[in-house]
């Protein structure tokens, strides 16, 4: 008779058949099975977190450094619950995540227990899919299918729930097979003759453009560089959403920047005049599209997305290519090889009147900002950092906000993977626990969670997580004692009536730092910017900087909510004319 | 859109708006029931009725029969958003006027009074099966399979022969001819 394994054992059997190195988690009463188990599996670490939430958000930074699923193992109750927002996080950016919970015994199942809650039933709607291992013979075989779900097709969170009895209970285990493919979920549905379709449209486009978004980031790096190649060979022009952002250097000619609410003119604009919209791994996402009646009312729309109910959601088109990223590119970039276009040549003469116009939206230089002697102004820090450590193949996590936005705008990535920022949901206090989990993957690399002070309040435990593995990340806080975006809404669409924006007390971050055991560096002088950034940057071990800027400032260009695309504000002089009103108030 | 699936879409044209009968082949597993109908109350999609039993004992299959009300657009999102389930084989989706399927509803009617009346009651229901599953001196319960409009029509015309009380199913849906779906 083959060995018996416990269910805990077995849990450890399946992670390590799927590679996995770490594990983000907090122990409790329904999994201590399996933390018993931990010292015998050596090559599966263990990183203790202080909070549930954290530990969420350290694995999905973990799987967006590193294209790797995150695993998070957390307890029954209060332990999963605190899961749910980086749950939902990782749902609607579509990050591959792993979670195990511990349940209370089966018998107690359904008895009020002791930390007992439907886990499976509270996470349904923020998972791809979600399990109740009642029997030990369903535990590897739901495990295995756990790493498949989250990890094909869209990527996205699933949960495996296992009681107590079930993690002592014996089996024998055996490896996985080699697997079927998802029945249909997960394969390619575009044709040859799409893509002649899609090539012909973008011969006879005088005004084409590229609209990227976070399926070219989750599609691999390989779809990175496919994209490149199509956007050099094509001379379009190619804008980028908030997820996307490394897919095409930031730094090159073609590139607009980043579309959207906080997006530049020239992008803007563009996605609004084009006559031909190329949509590759973007969702259509409200803070992209504004009014969606208005827009960009004169363009054929394509869309390639890998999952077919993002197609016609939101806008309508007339192309949809169901497929991965990279996939789909290669069979672009093929094709027009072996059908010797060179769309550069031939359209060049089509094109060029498209991009004098857009030379002449980037003229209005949207990013730009007044800068101050006195005051830091926010753009101008993280344009500093960005300088300091451009050569440093640098990681950038962010919490939610203005601070945010202005990384978005004014750091430019040039590689796929170095960009973790919390998009969909938007959740405050993403970025200091991802940073943990980005640091883990990348142990020698340089990692800054560009943060504000409100947002990285809201899970600073995790410093102390930080402290206890030596992870050197790098918390840099543009600190405006106000939550900032909170602030901006409200002068827009509130009358300057500031309600409970202000943090009228806050810690002492350089004390704070210290009490962690780590370094706390603060600025408030434009002088000592680049000497104390050069601090940071150089020690060896976390940091917390306090950079003091101007808690005025506002995040510009913008589009006001309810507005299309080409009724943007560029500065605060704008303001008054271009007054939210109406319908657009009631909108997020 | 008379259904807005994100603020911004806050249309000026409006999409007219159909009845569609939704078949739904799935894993019959704790909890798959809650994911379908937790993705209509999660996406703000309405369910007129409800219909689900296992189908298939061996495969483990239950079908489940949703009567729904949407714009076109609502209606692919629905299919495409009940496919990505895990538990999902396959969708099928009919108009409610679609002459190619059999649509019916099943309803029991308690009947309460003196001969006279029950005899009238169950004449009125002749015309949709009307099958008597139960009589005393006093009552009866009739059972009929009919259209949703129709066990409309009959719940409310049977109030003055002494209908005491109604119990009826969702629809049921299959396609006419030898034909499956697949």
């Amino acid at each position: 008779m083959s060995k018996l394994y416990s269910g805990a054992e077995i849990v450890f059997k399946c992670l390590e058949d799927q590679d996995v190195e770490f594990i983000f988690g907090y122990p409790g009463g329904a999994v201590l099975p399996i933390y018993d188990e931990l010292k015998n599996h050596s090559s599966i670490k263990h990183i203790l977190v202080r909070h549930e939430q954290g530990a969420g958000h350290a694995a999905e930074g973990y799987a967006r450094s590193s294209g790797k699923p995150g695993v998070v193992l957390v307890t029954s109750g209060p332990g999963a619950t605190n899961v749910v927002t980086a749950l939902t996080d990782a749902y609607m950016d579509s990050v591959p995540l792993v979670c195990i919970s511990g349940q209370v015994p089966t018998h107690l199942i359904g008895t009020d227990a002791f930390q007992e809650c439907d886990t499976t039933g509270i996470t349904r709607p923020c998972t791809k899919h979600n399990w109740l291992v009642k029997d030990i013979k369903n535990l590897s075989k739901t495990l295995h299918e756990a790493f498949k779900v989250a990890t094909t097709g869209r990527p996205g969170p699933v949960l495996v729930d296992i009681p107590k009895d079930v993690q002592f209970a014996k089996i024998s285990y055996s490896k996985p097979k080699i697997e079927k493919k998802l029945n249909g979920k997960s394969s390619n549905n575009f044709s040859q003759k799409d893509i002649d379709n899609l090539i012909d449209l973008m011969n006879k486009s005088k005004k084409p453009i590229f609209y990227t978004g976070g399926g070219v980031i989750n599609s691999g790096p390989e779809a990175s560089d496919s994209l490149r190649e199509l956007v050099q060979v094509t001379g379009f022009p190619i804008t980028s959403t908030l997820q996307g952002l490394g897919a095409y250097p930031g730094d090159d000619n073609q590139f607009l920047g980043m579309l959207g609410m906080h997006g530049t003119y020239e992008a803007n604009n563009a996605m609004h005049d084009c006559d031909l919209l190329i949509n590759i791994g973007a969702r259509f996402d409200d803070r992209i599209t504004g009014k969606i009646d208005e827009f960009s009312p004169n363009s054929k729309k394509i869309h390639i997305d890998i999952d077919p109910s993002s197609i016609n959601k939101i806008i309508k088109v007339d192309l949809a290519l169901v497929g991965d990223v990279n996939d789909v590119l290669k069979s672009i970039n093929k094709t027009l090889k072996s059908k010797k276009i060179d769309l550069k040549k031939s359209n060049k003469q089509k094109i060029s009147n498209w991009w004098e116009q857009i030379q002449k939206w980037r003229t209005k230089n949207s990013l730009n900002f007044k800068n101050s002697d006195e005051n830091i102004k926010p753009q101008h820090a993280v344009q500093r950092l960005y300088e300091l450590t451009k050569d440093k193949d640098t990681f950038i996590t962010t919490e939610v906000g203005q601070h945010q936005m202005w990384a978005a705008q004014h750091y430019k990535f040039n590689k796929p993977n170095r960009w973790m920022t919390s998009g969909g949901l938007g959740t405050m206090g993403y970025g200091l626990p991802a940073a943990v989990g980005v640091q883990i993957a990348h142990p020698k690399k340089l990692v800054i969670d560009i943060a504000g002070e409100a947002s990285v309040l809201m899970t600073m435990q995790e410093m102390s997580t930080a402290v206890q593995y030596n992870l050197p990340i790098k918390i840099f806080i543009l600190n405006n004692q106000y939550m900032g975006m909170v602030r901006q809404w409200q002068e827009l669409l509130h009358e300057k009536n500031y309600s409970e924006s202000y943090s009228e007390a806050l810690p002492d971050f350089i004390k704070l730092a210290e009490a962690y055991g780590c370094k706390g560096i603060m600025a408030d002088k434009p002088s000592e910017l680049d000497e104390k950034i050069q601090e940071m940057v150089q020690y060896n071990g976390p940091v917390i900087f306090d950079c003091r800027v101007d808690p005025n400032e506002n995040c510009f260009p913008m589009i006001p909510s309810g507005k299309p695309h080409n009724q943007m504000i560029l500065g605060p002089s704008e303001k008054e004319e271009n007054k939210i009103t109406g319908k657009g108030k009631a909108l997020v | 859109m008379s259904n807005p699936k994100s603020a911004y879409s806050v249309s000026t044209k409006k999409e007219k708006s159909d009845t569609h009968i939704i078949v739904v082949w799935v894993d019959n597993e704790a909890g798959v029931l809650a994911r379908v109908v937790g993705l209509f109350s999660g996406r703000g999609y309405n369910i007129e009725s409800l219909a689900v039993a296992e189908v298939d004992a061996k495969k483990n299959i239950s079908r489940i029969t949703i009567v729904t009300t949407g714009t076109p657009q609502v209606i692919d999102q629905i299919k495409l958003q009940l496919k990505k389930l895990v538990p999902v084989h396959k969708v099928a989706d009919f108009k409610r006027n679609d002459k190619s399927v059999i649509f019916k509803e099943m309803a029991l009617f308690k009947v309460v009074g003196n001969t006279n009346k029950i005899k009238k009651a169950i004449n009125a229901c002749k015309k949709y099966n009307a099958v008597i599953l139960d009589k005393t001196k006093k009552s009866n319960v009739i059972q009929i399979t009919a259209l949703r409009r129709e066990i409309d029509k009959m719940s409310k015309n049977l109030k003055k022969f002494g209908l005491v009380s109604v119990s009826r199913t969702g629809a049921v849906a299959m396609t006419r001819g030898d034909k499956v779906f697949n």
